[in-house]
């Protein structure tokens, strides 16, 4: 192992296909035409001096040291910013060329603290490097004259420090957030020697616009932008590359080490979903991977009224074992499942299905994936033949006309936000289709050209809308439906939506969006070029989910808006690993590879590797499990990297459902709400701590690799693996290879995956086989993956979940950039320095007819349940419509939220739910209720004693 | 919500779905196929009792696919 420092070629690569061949310092180069003469000359290895050139962002030709001489041309011209052309002749370094560059790097060190041993760049300092390169022996100036070396430290924010009198103003910064993250939170301020950096207006940098992504911290060549951990720590001493276990982008990060400890998280430039950027979460917030909350020893109890017990692993495992072993016996066979996660490994999640099925012989085996993105996979299954998205992200970068429905990409899926917005300010238009003003609505340099601010539970009458103006005005691209799609369910389609109560005028007594928007944003999307759509969970996460999910990609198939780059349906999955648990098999309907478990062929496959009898029917969905359980029927979970209890709607419920359970294990890092009502604690191993993989949005399977040793001894993969050959099926792996090998066996899609192959391409998206043995970027190209696209009708049938006078508003629920779903991670970070409690965004006009003003303590009442949060009154909200997150769980979100679900796969109605506030005192019986269970569990965990 | 109110309340709304199908058998077929991929045996035993039972509460189209979905685990058996 050793410290990976990325090349840096000073410009970003050329995408020009022509080639141009130059001389530069007597050796030839071919490069691509475009190619500046900085990355050309690096290309062969001949590092050209640099400060404010860094190849991420586009060059600027201000700090003046990589001047070079050009063969017939005139003066000294900046090689960053000097494009290579045929048959060009370079000189890099001559007398003259270095007295240029010694006279400029006395200008800088005049002016910056010379403290190089005490700075915690100190062997790592694009500054200190170059005076070695240019080989400064002297400052002539002295260091008395005027300068900014008493300049104020800001340390507003938790993550890192600016320290200005170490600033050389090279606007790399300022380049970064504008180029890279699209935010424009840094600027210069004042001219000349004045020039200083500036976050917003003069403000610092907590309180300026700034969204901590860390790449003005990045792309410092000093120590102005430095991590706090690098301050504390020193630099690190060895690098590893794994993939960041927040959000469905899945950025690639080089943990940067001392020892077994991290120092940081660097984004890795070569990292193919994010290309060297990252977010605030996957950034900084790493550290509850090592916060003092974490359980590391195992424990059980009779009760969950009782303390606990700390036992050792084999006690725990032996205990669980012996407790299902006795439900079944008791109760049958399919009175216990168990729970995959989208946060855990896909080797993890494999095991924990293949337990379910093989061990405790049921299909009872379900994953978060319920509650979020399961009418994806339902809808493009049923349409396009697999479920899945069908792009890269970086096929945003050829679109021409963009469609984010029902996503704040900005606050959930930032890193993709950023080359998002990247696009819409070179030019590509966009239609967002959502509730609230989003930051994408309108925000630096970004503009919708329209928002359709659809009332919450309308997504299906405004796709119908938008299919009726792209049918009625004959934009259908027939060539492609003719030749691609199911013709006849082409047909029965085209009729349906052309029925005049789907068009934009009849829909907007449902909607609420203006029908002249909908027939303009919808001939936007049919004949901008390529279209492409994005979506998120407000169009999954409705009793109506799945057809909108199908309604999207009838729209697509209907433009011929698939199938190449720039275009496609793109799901913005939730967590790093909602694709990956459903790829390998988390659902109850289905085997790894979304394979029926009705099918002979496939079942016969599987029971044979594995040596098991499989169940040929389907198992019960988390719902289902609740309601079973409330019944009598079923006794006992095994639920890995879940949290249900805060997760879940109808937190009443879902409570009820676990404390009737007899067996409820819990494998977490954290006591999370379901680990109150468990009688096993497993404690489970955090993502620095694993080997495995994770599959992202795109399909993009990217390597998990263990930084640190597993706090509490065993890698999750490893704790499955106890517990199943304890209930008596047996399970020999001895690694996560092992495991990855088994799935690549039986799933036709992994058929090419290997940890060798992701060593040496750094990820492949799936399919990944013999016909795509590098993988498949974009799907669907020849034909689609059912072969014919097959088109269906999407009646828009309103929720049953409806305000009435007694619930008059409706209630929508997200969550924010800072925090993530249950925050199990990010409340222990720093990150609470952004959001640090859920509050309940009320527009003015619904704000003011009750009382209600900013900070107020408001009562949010649904036909399921009350709790109350602090308001924020904000027009990002529409009258009508509020709108909390969920990411504490005292604010008791899915205390309010319903059982009403999808029709199709029971995802919950989070967006939907009818409630009335009222402006109050005190908080809810629930929330004291809450608070009492909590001090409760709490004082048995502090009390636990050793077995 | 009683476990059987849960279930006329999915089956009707699996229902609503498949009614935009004019064809009245294929949207009977395509509610049966679904119930019969993605509900557990326990719940389709129960829907099919409470047809049986007289099935109140189930949409026209849910309870034909019940009827149906009845009839097809019968010839299984």
């Amino acid at each position: 192992m050793s410290l990976v420092r990325d090349k840096d070629y000073g410009t970003p690569a050329s995408l020009s296909e022509k080639n141009v061949t130059v001389e530069i310092d007597g050796f030839k180069v071919t490069v691509p035409e475009g190619t500046s003469v900085m990355r050309a000359a690096s290309s062969i290895g001949i590092e050209i001096p640099k400060l404010c050139a860094t190849d991420s962002i586009d060059p600027f030709g201000s700090c003046r040291l990589c001047v070079c001489q050009v063969e017939g041309g005139k003066g000294y011209p900046a090689s960053c910013t000097t494009p290579v052309y045929e048959g060009m002749k370079v000189q890099t370094e001559n007398a003259k060329l270095n007295q240029i560059r010694k006279g400029i790097m006395e200008l800088y060190i005049s002016d910056h603290p010379l403290d190089c041993l005490t700075c915690p760049s100190n062997g790592n300092c694009e500054l200190q490097d170059m005076a070695g390169t240019v080989g400064l022996r002297e400052v002539r100036y002295g260091y008395e004259g005027q300068n900014h070396l008493q300049a104020e430290k800001d340390t507003s924010n938790p993550y890192f420090t600016f320290d200005p009198s170490k600033c050389i103003v090279c606007s790399r910064c300022v380049r970064a957030c504008e180029e890279t993250q699209g935010t424009f939170a840094l600027t210069i301020d004042g001219r000349g020697f004045d020039s200083v950096i500036s976050p917003g207006q003069n403000e610092s940098f907590m309180d300026s616009e700034c969204v901590s992504c860390g790449a003005c911290v990045q792309a410092c060549p000093t120590a102005t932008l430095m991590e706090k951990s690098v301050y504390e720590m020193g630099q690190p001493d060895h690098s590893i590359i794994t993939t960041c276990a927040y959000c469905g982008v899945g950025c690639s990060f080089k943990a940067e080490m001392k020892g077994a400890e991290v120092v940081r998280m660097v984004p890795d430039k070569n990292g193919q979903a994010n290309h060297g950027h990252s977010c605030v979460k996957g950034r900084f917030a790493f550290g509850y991977a090592t916060h003092p909350d974490r359980l590391t020893t195992p424990m059980i109890r009779k009760s969950i009224h009782d303390p606990w017990q700390k036992v050792s692993w084999d006690e725990a495992i032996n205990y669980a074992a012996s407790e299902f072993k006795r439900i079944q016996a008791k109760y049958g066979r399919y009175s216990v499942g168990g729970l995959t996660s989208s946060r855990c490994t896909n080797e993890e999640a494999y095991l924990v299905q293949k337990l379910v099925r093989a061990a405790f012989g049921n299909n009872n085996v379900d994953t978060c994936a319920r509650v979020c993105h399961s009418p994806t996979g339902y809808g493009l299954k049923q349409t396009l033949g697999e479920s899945a998205g069908t792009q890269t992200f970086d096929s945003v970068m050829q679109s021409d006309v963009i469609m984010v429905i029902g996503a704040n990409p900005t606050d959930g899926h930032p890193v993709f936000a950023s080359l998002m917005k990247k696009r819409l300010r070179q030019g590509a238009k966009l239609i967002v289709a959502d509730p609230r003003n989003i930051d994408l609505v309108r925000s630096a340099h970004v503009e919708a050209d329209y928002h359709l601010k659809l009332r919450p539970g309308t997504n299906v009458a405004l796709v119908n809308a938008l299919a009726h103006v792209i049918v009625a005005e004959g934009l259908v691209k027939e060539d492609f439906v003719n030749a691609k799609c199911e013709v006849d369910s082409f047909n029965k389609w085209r009729d349906f939506v052309a029925q005049e109560r789907n068009s934009p005028e009849a829909s907007e007594v449902h909607t609420g969006v203006p029908a002249k928007l909908v027939r303009e944003a919808a001939r936007l999307y049919a004949t901008a070029g390529n279209g492409a759509i994005y979506y998120g969970l407000g169009v999954t996460e409705h009793s109506q989910g799945s057809t909108t999910v199908i309604g999207i990609a009838n729209l697509a198939m209907a433009t011929g808006n698939i199938g190449r780059e720039g275009v496609g349906v793109n799901p913005l999955r939730g967590q790093n690993n909602v694709q990956g648990s459903c790829d390998m098999g988390s659902f109850p309907h289905e085997l790894p590879g979304y394979r029926h478990v009705s099918d002979l062929e496939t079942r016969t496959l599987f029971e044979s590797v594995w040596g098991a009898k499989l169940e040929a029917e389907p198992g019960l969905r988390i719902p289902n499990m609740f309601t079973a359980a409330i019944e009598g029927s079923f006794k006992g979970l095994y639920c890995e990297g879940e949290d249900i209890a805060q997760s879940d709607p109808n937190t009443q419920h879902v409570a009820e459902a676990l404390e009737a359970m007899e067996c409820v294990v819990v494998q977490d890092l954290f006591l999370n709400e379901t680990a109150k009502y468990a009688h096993v604690f497993l404690p489970g191993a955090s993502f620095l701590e694993k080997t495995g993989t994770f599959t992202n949005a795109e399909r993009r399977i990217s390597p998990v690799r263990r930084v640190m040793p597993p706090k509490a001894g065993y890698e999750d993969w490893e704790v499955t693996q106890l517990l199943s050959n304890a209930l008596g099926y047996e399970m020999n792996y001895s690694s996560a290879k092992e495991i990855l090998d088994e799935i690549a066996f039986l799933v036709p899609t992994f058929k090419g995956v290997s940890f060798k192959k992701l060593d040496e391409l750094g990820s492949v998206q799936w399919p990944c086989n013999d016909e795509a043995p590098t993988g498949t970027p974009t799907m669907h190209i020849e034909e689609f993956v059912r072969g014919k696209g097959r088109f269906m009708p999407t009646e828009y049938v309103p929720t049953s979940e409806r305000s009435t006078s007694k619930y008059p508003l409706i209630l929508t629920t997200g969550r924010i950039l800072s925090q993530y779903n249950v925050g199990a991670q990010t409340r222990r970070t720093d990150n609470v320095a952004w959001h640090s409690e859920d509050r309940l965004d009320i527009h003015p006009h619904d704000a003011e007819v009750r009382g209600i003003k900013e900070g107020d303590k408001v009562s949010i009442e649904s036909r399921a349940g009350v709790t109350v949060l602090h308001a924020r009154v904000t027009e990002k909200m529409q009258p009508g419509v509020v709108y909390t997150t969920f990411h504490f769980p005292e604010s008791g979100a899915n205390v309010i939220t319903t059982d009403n679900s999808d029709w199709a796969t029971n995802c919950p109605e989070y967006k939907v739910t009818a409630v009335q506030v009222t402006k109050v005192g005190g908080f809810s019986l629930w929330q004291d209720e809450f608070k009492s269970f909590t001090e409760q569990q709490l004082s048995m965990l502090e009390n636990a004693t050793a077995g | 919500m009683h476990h059987n109110e849960n279930l006329i309340k999915m089956a009707n709304d699996i229902s609503a779905f498949f009614a935009s199908d004019t064809d009245h058998a294929s949207a009977v077929g395509g509610m049966v196929d679904h119930l019969t991929k993605f509900w557990e045996p326990r719940m389709r035993k129960a829907i099919i009792a409470h047809l049986n039972e007289g099935g109140e509460g189930l949409s026209e189209l849910a309870e034909d696919a019940v009827r149906q979905l009845g009839e097809n685990a019968s010839v299984a058996a």
